[in-house]
């Protein structure tokens, strides 16, 4: 059977599911019968393309010498459409913040469902698309090996944004399980199982075809990141449904379990989904654009294996002053500051590989968004090792100190290396000799770290004074303030967040237009040091 | 017999803290055999130059 032939018959079975889904969910009055929908015509499109092709004539034995990036090339720029997206709706969020009355007044308006859209936007749509895109390009160039097919990628890609699109499109009709990264609905779960299963089988059947015997430290990196967020997806989303024909589910979990289960779930997600992967990244393309070998890859090494052991122990410390019993909190507690140590052996390591170049850092915007994504995730792992204290939790927990703490790792250590990592991807794989205008790299560089400092800036005045606030007692032992008066205290600071998220986002959307423009670029000179394909067509031609 | 949850927590702190000293010392260990050293160095030069085509 041909890949072609392949694409067609999942397709048409998903759009069989779909027309299921949508039936069933009618007969019902429940809110499956939109996601039904959504599935059926998603399945019609991406068929309508595959269908356009359809009939072209075989690819050249050729391409066999090459490495396949066309769905690398894709990831990208849904990548890059999904970050405008999660951050549009994450600012929208700090603008209602700061003025509640600026809400349509509709359910699908409110802050409930806004809130999961954009977190789903800019950690699975931009930072799954982007950890997708690179890791196809990494496993092959470190493998020397071409992927092995490429209906799977595809596959990987597609059935991804699937996902993706039913778990935004769901917040906003009411469909959710209520857990946090995690509020897609079982049907979303079990497909995203599908094709999570299939993305750790394209790794490893890759991996299996390599030419260089060495498997280098950035593949770890992204199998761990594969591997451990399958299993948490799968136990974090053990569920009953309460009926096939309807959107609901139960946990299996309850209780203190659940919550236990939750951030076990909701920490790793952190780990290993928003580090590991990304750091798999900073192990590739930073030295690549330093032109310079990682500084020690033993400790690299180490940092792996650390962050891989000690990661997994660390949720508890979500659930400090809680039912979980006390040596789990310590428990929790205890591994969490361990986590300096690996934590702040890949931030040094990538400072010392560029230390000796720091004319090319001064230079070069996107060997800078790299150097300042290092300082930054050193900087949020001490905090979050600190925060993780007991006693400074009681502080710091339920106020805006962990809002900050959040944006300082995803906006600063997480969005700038992927910007980094697309700026320095995207001339290569379009086999252009630069980014379009490197002065908006500048740009999207200036606006991206003043809109960092001042969200989160913003974040660690509000959120200190707020747990001040919170716990400050008169002589007669009474609170002081209201939480009332802790929200009008909050005010300028949730101005001030939400003005650092818009610099942030108008930088997202000056990125995309460079890249736009430099795949539309007609490719004149030939690229610095690739080869070139060989007589395959480029999309921009 | 019944595993309660004494006897897990018991387990975890008992054995946890030898099986994470164990697999920390194999880690250590591999990263700082002195054999591996010019295979390291060679995979960590080797990356910056991979642009080309996959080998046969």
């Amino acid at each position: 059977m041909s890949e072609r032939q392949r694409g067609l018959i999942v397709l048409a079975v998903l759009a069989f599911i779909g027309l299921a889904m949508a039936v069933a969910g009618a007969g019902r009055g429940d809110p499956l019968q939109a996601h039904g929908y959504i599935v059926l015509l998603f399945s019609i499109g991406i068929g309508c393309v595959l269908l356009k092709g359809y009939f072209a004539p075989e690819p050249p034995a050729t391409r066999l010498d090459s490495y396949y990036d066309d769905p690398s090339k894709v990831g990208i720029v849904l990548a890059m459409g999904w970050a405008v997206f999660g951050m549009f709706v994450g600012d929208w969020v700090a603008w209602l913040l700061a003025f509640p009355d600026l809400t349509f007044d509709a359910a699908w308006s409110s802050f409930g469902r806004l809130r999961p859209a954009h977190t789903t936007g800019v950690i699975f749509g931009f930072g799954g698309n982007a950890l997708i895109a690179t890791s196809f390009h990494v496993m092959q160039r470190t493998a020397r090996a071409r992927m092995p097919d490429q209906f799977s990628p595809w596959f990987v890609l597609i059935g991804y944004n699937l996902f993706c699109l039913l778990a935004v499109s769901g917040y906003f009709l009411g469909i959710t399980q209520s857990k946090e990264y995690a509020e897609p609905e079982w049907y979303a779960d079990i497909w995203l199982v599908i094709v999570w299963v299939t993305y750790l089988l394209l790794y490893l059947r890759t991996l299996a075809r390599r030419k260089e015997p060495h498997i280098y430290v950035a593949n770890w990196y992204y199998l761990a990141f594969i591997l451990v967020v399958a299993i948490l997806h799968v136990v974090n989303n053990l569920a009953v449904p309460a009926s096939f024909a309807g959107a609901k589910s139960y946990s299996a979990f309850a209780g203190v379990q659940d919550a236990m289960t939750q951030w076990w779930y909701g920490h790793n997600a952190v780990a290993f989904f928003l580090t590991a992967g990304f750091l798999g990244m900073l192990y590739y393309y930073l030295p690549k654009r330093a032109e310079r070998p990682i500084y020690s890859y033993r400790m690299s090494i180490i940092g792996f294996w650390g962050i891989t052991f000690f990661y997994m122990w660390a949720g508890s410390h979500h659930l400090h002053y809680t039912a979980l019993p006390q040596w789990v909190q310590t428990l929790g507690m205890t591994f969490s500051v361990m986590l300096i140590v690996p934590s702040w052996i890949a931030a040094a390591n990538a400072l010392l590989t560029l230390n000796g170049a720091w004319h090319k850092v001064r230079d070069d915007a996107t060997l800078r968004f790299m150097m300042m994504a290092a300082i930054f995730y050193g900087l949020s792992t001490f905090e979050g090792s600190f925060m993780a204290i007991r006693s400074v939790n009681s502080l710091s927990h339920y106020t805006d100190w962990t809002i900050g703490h959040v944006h300082a790792g995803a906006m600063g250590w997480v969005a700038l290396i992927t910007f980094g990592s697309i700026y320095a991807l995207v001339p290569w794989l379009w086999k252009r000799e630069r980014m379009y205008s490197p002065a908006l790299v500048e740009v999207h560089f200036w606006l991206a770290l003043a809109g960092t400092l001042v969200y989160v800036f913003a974040m660690w005045n509000s959120g200190i004074i707020q747990g001040l606030m919170w716990r400050t007692y008169s002589d007669s032992g009474t609170l002081t303030y209201s939480f009332l008066d802790s929200m009008v205290a909050m005010h300028p600071y949730y101005v001030a967040r939400a003005v650092g998220g818009l610099l942030f986002l108008i930088g997202a959307v000056v990125g995309c237009y460079n890249i736009w423009m430099t795949i539309r670029r007609p490719s004149g000179a030939e690229a610095t040091a690739d080869t070139p394909l060989p007589a395959t067509m480029q999309p921009a031609e | 017999m019944t595993i309660d949850h004494h006897m897990l927590v018991g387990f975890a702190k008992s054995f946890g803290l030898f099986y994470l000293l164990a697999m920390a010392a194999v880690a250590l260990i591999y990263a700082c055999w002195p054999a591996n050293r010019n295979r390291f160095d060679k995979a960590a030069r080797d990356i910056i130059d991979d642009e080309d085509r996959p080998w046969h």
